[in-house]
């Protein structure tokens, strides 16, 4: 599907200038997922194959509820499931939905290469514009999360769009309208970090201390959210990052070096430009040529 | 291999097709390269039909490059080991750059700024490769994890860069020294030439009686 023309563009990959931008009041949305409420019936990940018709190709039970193992180009929400056994020794069953968190300060779109390739709305939604895509895989590089997956048969990356379409017409993302026990909500990111506030104050009244809301500043805050009741140690949660940020080294890459090194090719080129206008080419002389002549000829000349 | 009587042999004809699919592979590589580098050069990516085709072919011209930067160094190590004189060479850098001639001392085969570029390009090449192959997501992404894989992008776009000026460094002296492309090109130089820029050199080739590139090895064999 082409791009919407959506004109709502906070930013936009690999691109110098200010993209459309005009229609850029939206409020911030945000998808709240609340661990807590989760009972893992996969309703959303469902939800999410059905309305982006996805079908992934179907693989052998690997003795875990996780199914498919691993987010792939066509599954992209995957419930993942965690039995951990706490401090008085019972056994809790961590249920987290994984899928693209849609970052703030998107690490994939600060290290694409390709023009438009990938977006952020004013909502904050991030979405890939497939046409765009090259199939370098260097959104995959700057994800903190480990989420995008490229398809060796097209070579584009893909990951969930949070439903940026039925967002645009005013629906809530699939997986939030087919979750049954509400667990999954969809609104503006005030109303969702409110409603968190409520759930962790309910959590707490009922035992879970370090209950909270998993919205991580190190990539500006993010546009899915979770309500975890460890929120203290969200890598119990199939490895859910602590402190996930841009690694430093995408930072490097991707930062002020590459400026300084165009500057510098340039300056190089440059240096070339003027030291032939100030010194000029190296000519051979007469003189050359004349001493050449009687070195090969008292030496005997080469035939 | 034809060369106007009287001229000298500079390098062989293998030697230059070798010297030119390097060449040709190098510039693909920067352009194709710097097309994935800088937004701002993107448009790049239209001379090889589109970002998917950048993407998909720059590795490939990669694997040229190594092999026939490889027969480059078979070529050419020889007349490349650094001596004592190069280091007296780049003291005189500064008459070098100013075209003044007297105060060099006499270079053989090559200068120590040739030298400099044949090594950095040795070493510049295989690094490429290796960082290249880390980078090649459609072929290589299952073999490193994601940490590495920023690791070599970073390290495989620096390197790109260093290449970039050296490689600038290469193509300003063949076209400020005059007469160096046609060495290259059609292989000759002129005895003035040499006498110039190469005095060790057509020295050596003078008292073997040898038109170029190498000088005869005189196993008691006489010249004709
Ligand atoms: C020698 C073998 C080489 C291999 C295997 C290789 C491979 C790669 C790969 C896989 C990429 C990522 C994009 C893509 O998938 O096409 C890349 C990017 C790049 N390559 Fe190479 N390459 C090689 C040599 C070179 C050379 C000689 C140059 C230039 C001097 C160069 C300059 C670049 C640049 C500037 C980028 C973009 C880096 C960035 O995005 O910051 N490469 N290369
Ligand atoms: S989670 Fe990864 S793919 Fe999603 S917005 Fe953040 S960096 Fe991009």
């Amino acid at each position: 599907m082409p791009d919407l023309q959506s004109q709502d563009y906070i930013r936009r990959s690999a691109s110098t200038l200010t993209p459309p931008s005009i229609r850029n009041h939206e409020q911030e949305v945000a998808k709240l997922i609340d661990v807590s409420r989760c009972i893992g019936c996969k309703a959303c990940q469902s939800a999410c194959m059905e309305w982006n018709d996805l079908r992934s190709e179907v693989g052998r039970f690997q003795g875990s509820y996780d199914n498919p193992m691993d987010l792939d180009p066509s599954t992209w929400t995957l419930m993942r499931f965690t039995e951990w056994e706490n401090e008085q020794g019972n056994l809790e069953w961590l249920i987290r939905k994984d899928g693209c968190m849609h970052c703030e300060d998107p690490g994939c779109l600060k290290a694409c290469p390709a023009p438009g390739a990938i977006v952020q709305y004013a909502n904050g939604i991030v979405d890939f514009i497939s046409a765009n895509c090259i199939g370098c895989g260097y959104c995959i590089k700057g994800c903190p999360f480990d989420i995008p997956r490229i398809n060796p048969v097209d070579r584009k990356s893909y990951k969930c769009t949070l439903c940026s379409d039925r967002v645009t017409a005013g629906l809530e993302p699939a997986c939030v309208k087919a979750c049954p026990t509400g667990a999954i909500m969809f609104g503006t990111k005030t109303d969702m970090t409110r409603w968190a506030g409520e759930r962790i104050a309910d959590l707490n009244s009922r035992g879970f201390q370090n209950a909270g809301l998993y919205d991580p500043p190190g990539v500006g805050g993010t546009h899915v959210m979770y309500v975890l009741h460890h929120a203290d140690r969200p890598s119990l949660y199939a490895g859910l990052p602590d402190a996930p940020r841009i690694s430093p080294l995408v930072g490097a890459w991707k930062g002020l070096f590459k400026p300084l090194a165009l500057a510098g090719i340039a300056a190089a080129a440059l240096a070339g430009f003027f030291h032939w206008v100030v010194v000029g080419r190296n000519e051979v002389q007469p003189e050359d040529d004349a001493e050449a002549q009687r070195l090969m000829r008292d030496s005997g000349e080469p035939k | 291999m034809t060369h106007p009587k009287g001229t000298l042999r500079r390098n062989t004809t293998a030697a230059r097709i070798n010297h030119w699919i390097t060449g040709g592979c190098f510039v693909l590589l920067v352009l194709s390269g710097l097309a994935m580098f800088h937004p701002m050069l993107f448009w790049l990516s239209e001379l090889f039909g589109g970002g998917q085709w950048t993407r998909a072919i720059h590795p490939w011209i990669g694997i040229v490059l190594l092999v026939s930067y490889a027969g480059m160094i078979v070529q050419f190590w020889r007349d490349n080991h650094w001596s004592r004189q190069d280091a007296a060479w780049m003291r005189a850098i500064g008459s070098v750059l100013g075209n003044d001639e007297r105060a060099i001392p006499e270079v053989d085969r090559f200068n120590a700024g040739q030298k400099f570029v044949f090594w950095a390009m040795a070493l510049l090449v295989p690094a490429l490769f290796l960082t290249g192959i880390v980078i090649w997501d459609a072929y290589f992404s299952p073999y490193t994890t994601i940490e590495q894989q920023r690791l070599a992008a970073l390290i495989h776009s620096l390197l790109a860069v260093t290449a970039i000026v050296v490689w600038i460094v290469h193509v300003y002296a063949a076209l400020w020294v005059r007469g160096s492309v046609r060495a290259m090109t059609q292989g000759y130089v002129t005895p003035g030439w040499a006498w110039r820029h190469h005095r060790a050199w057509l020295r050596r080739l003078a008292a073997s009686g040898s038109e170029g590139p190498r000088p005869r090895v005189s196993t008691g064999r006489q010249r004709q």
